[in-house]
């Protein structure tokens, strides 16, 4: 059962010089007990696309057209009030850096309380209740869901703000960056807390990140974002082995392998573009070793290469699936 | 397991807030003596009736008017024979709360008015903060005069104007404290979590323009106070109230300048400076325990 399945969802940013092209043509499904990773380089779209979701983005954003369904249900006609509904009950977030996701005046409890008594009806009783025992699912001692946030660890923080987002027994998580604040001893811990809570729910997970090892680990399919277009996608072994983008495959080349022969890490060289004057034709064309006429003029469309790794790039255009 | 949320342990906690608060807190001298001025000032006020009267010095028939200090009446006579030391004590009630009472409307109005403007920003921000630079701008004191004359010479009505006047200043800070916090991703998370306007104005604005709001009342409070005692000495005051303000404007008014009646003049003078004083101290004392960067380390 398809739990999110996106159709050319694009999102502008509207600034005085004109529209930032943040995502284009985002087309992205999402299975029960899915994960599915998003990445790609900083100011790549990852996050605008996620928020588009649920449109919680800036006032000066809009999602300009495609379709966002939600357990069949459209979220791109839906109102203000409809979308308050979803947020959390469907869609949780779990946001990077959780210090500043938590009110630093409020206690950790009574904000998992406020997420509960919005879309559950329950009393303050009930709700500190669900919030102690939720506390404990993420092996965090009850009693401190008394605690402010500063008095928290950055990875208790974290597990805190898991705990708020499985609150209301949501069908998908967002993790926009979860563990970049933390350190390596940490960030694993919560990605088996993450892992464990997916498989136990069967929750659809979408995990936003630039790290491909986080990817590798927890993720059943990838989707590479390079300047608002996803360039490739599939399931994670098919684009980590082969790699068909020369994106993708510049983007491996960059990370270190800790395993097989010992080599340089190589940079992509250039700058991502501006996407307020976004490069015609691939927008990868002007840093890509391969490029040649076409690439500048016109947009590739998605090849499939095999069962659903998807590329866009005008190199495969000939290497259609035997 | 709701023992977790229990109104003891809230209690405590609370109790044990008070003392951290309280053991900086009394580290400064400044917010000591005025507080400790300000406890002087409360209780005269609460125990006045208790404590005098207001009589009339007669001696052998005759009443004595313009009197200097003596033995029971220790602060001298008014041109009707009156104890103006009586009159001083009595009159600390109506300053503390004038003081109070528009300070909270002014406080009240200040507050929403700044968190609406700068949530939503905008065409409501420029209407509101428009609006409220009307307010800054226009003189305050004959605006208050005006008012005071139109509705008429009553208590109620001297708050009133005084709270309506003076929450401009208020309005201001406290929207360019909205205006920074409605960025902050604990915003956007309870956006995330589905709440409303105003369940986010209430539960994530509010709590963190607290301190600010806190220290800004102490200040607005000896404004109000300043401003009931310039109404009344301008004759704008209730007449049937003793207030200082009031006591200072019968002493210009009957001449104690001229015949030398300082016992007139001063006590209700110094009152109204030492109570102005003991608020401007606690909200310079407030400031550095609420903002540690202002915290002095060397103690």
């Amino acid at each position: 059962m398809k739990l999110l399945e996106v159709q050319n969802m694009t999102t502008y940013y509207k600034l005085k010089e004109g529209y930032v092209r943040a995502c284009e043509n985002i087309s992205l499904h999402l299975e029960q007990g899915e994960a599915l990773g998003l990445v790609g380089e900083s100011a790549s779209g990852k996050t605008t696309a996620a928020l588009s979701l649920i449109k919680l983005l800036p006032e000066n954003a809009q999602v300009m057209g495609g379709s966002i369904r939600i357990n069949n249900r459209d979220i791109a006609g839906a109102s203000e009030e409809e979308l308050r509904s979803i947020r959390w009950k469907e869609i949780a977030i779990i946001f990077q850096g959780a210090m500043n996701a938590l009110n630093p005046v409020r206690r950790i409890g009574a904000q998992i309380v406020e997420a509960l008594r919005i879309h559950e009806k329950m009393t303050e009783k009930e709700a500190c209740y669900r919030a102690a025992e939720l506390f404990e699912k993420v092996e965090i001692d009850p009693a401190r869901v008394r605690e402010y946030p500063h008095e928290f660890s950055g990875g208790m923080r974290q597990r805190a703000m898991i705990a708020m987002a499985i609150a209301c027994s949501p069908k998908i998580v967002i993790g926009d960056e979860p563990t970049t604040a933390l350190d390596v001893m940490v960030q694993a811990q919560v990605l088996q807390l993450l892992e464990q809570l997916r498989r136990e729910r069967q929750m659809g997970m979408i995990l936003i990140t630039h790290d491909l090892s986080v990817v590798g680990e927890t993720c059943d399919r990838v989707a590479v974002m390079y300047a608002g277009r996803i360039v490739e996608s599939g399931l994670t072994e098919t684009v980590f082995e082969k790699p068909a983008h020369p994106y993708t495959q510049a983007l491996i080349a960059a990370f270190p392998n800790i395993e097989g022969e010992r080599y340089l890490a190589s940079s992509i060289p250039g700058n991502p573009p501006n996407l307020l004057y976004p490069p015609a034709g691939c927008r990868f064309h002007e840093r890509c070793g391969q490029a040649y006429a076409r690439c500048s003029e016109e947009e590739p469309l998605a090849v499939e290469l095999s069962n659903r790794h998807n590329a866009s790039c005008h190199l495969l255009q000939g290497r259609v699936r035997i | 397991m709701s023992y977790l949320f229990a109104k003891k342990d809230s209690l405590i906690l609370w109790k044990k807030n008070l003392v951290s608060f309280w053991s900086i807190y009394r580290q400064n001298t400044m917010g000591l003596i005025g507080l400790f001025i300000l406890i002087f000032f409360a209780l005269m006020a609460i125990f006045a009736p208790y404590l005098v009267t207001i009589t009339t010095m007669v001696v052998d028939g005759v009443t004595q008017v313009l009197h200097p200090p003596v033995k029971g009446f220790w602060l001298g006579t008014d041109d009707l024979g009156k104890d103006i030391f009586a009159g001083v004590i009595i009159g600390s009630r109506v300053s503390l709360l004038v003081g109070v009472a528009a300070t909270a409307i002014s406080m009240g109005i200040g507050t929403v008015i700044g968190i609406v403007s700068g949530f939503y920003g905008k065409t409501v921000d420029a209407f509101l903060m428009r609006f409220t630079d009307v307010f800054l701008v226009i003189p305050w004191l004959p605006l208050m005069l005006v008012m005071a004359a139109l509705l008429g010479p009553s208590l109620g009505n001297i708050i009133l104007v005084i709270g309506i006047t003076s929450w401009a200043g208020t309005a201001r800070i406290i929207r360019s404290q909205t205006l920074s916090i409605k960025e902050r991703p604990y915003v956007e998370r309870a956006r995330a979590i589905g709440s409303g306007d105003t369940h986010i104005m209430y539960y994530h604005i509010l709590p963190n323009v607290f301190p600010l709001i806190f220290a800004n009342t102490v200040l607005v409070a000896a404004i109000a106070i300043l401003s009931e005692t310039t109404l009344s000495f301008l004759g704008m005051g209730d007449p049937t109230q003793v207030t200082w303000g009031m006591m200072l404007h019968f002493a210009f008014s009957m001449g104690a300048v001229s015949f030398g009646a300082w016992w007139w003049l001063l006590p209700p003078g110094i009152c109204v400076v030492l109570v102005v004083l003991s608020f401007t101290f606690i909200g310079y004392a407030l400031d550095e325990v609420l903002n540690p960067k202002l915290r002095r380390r060397d103690q």
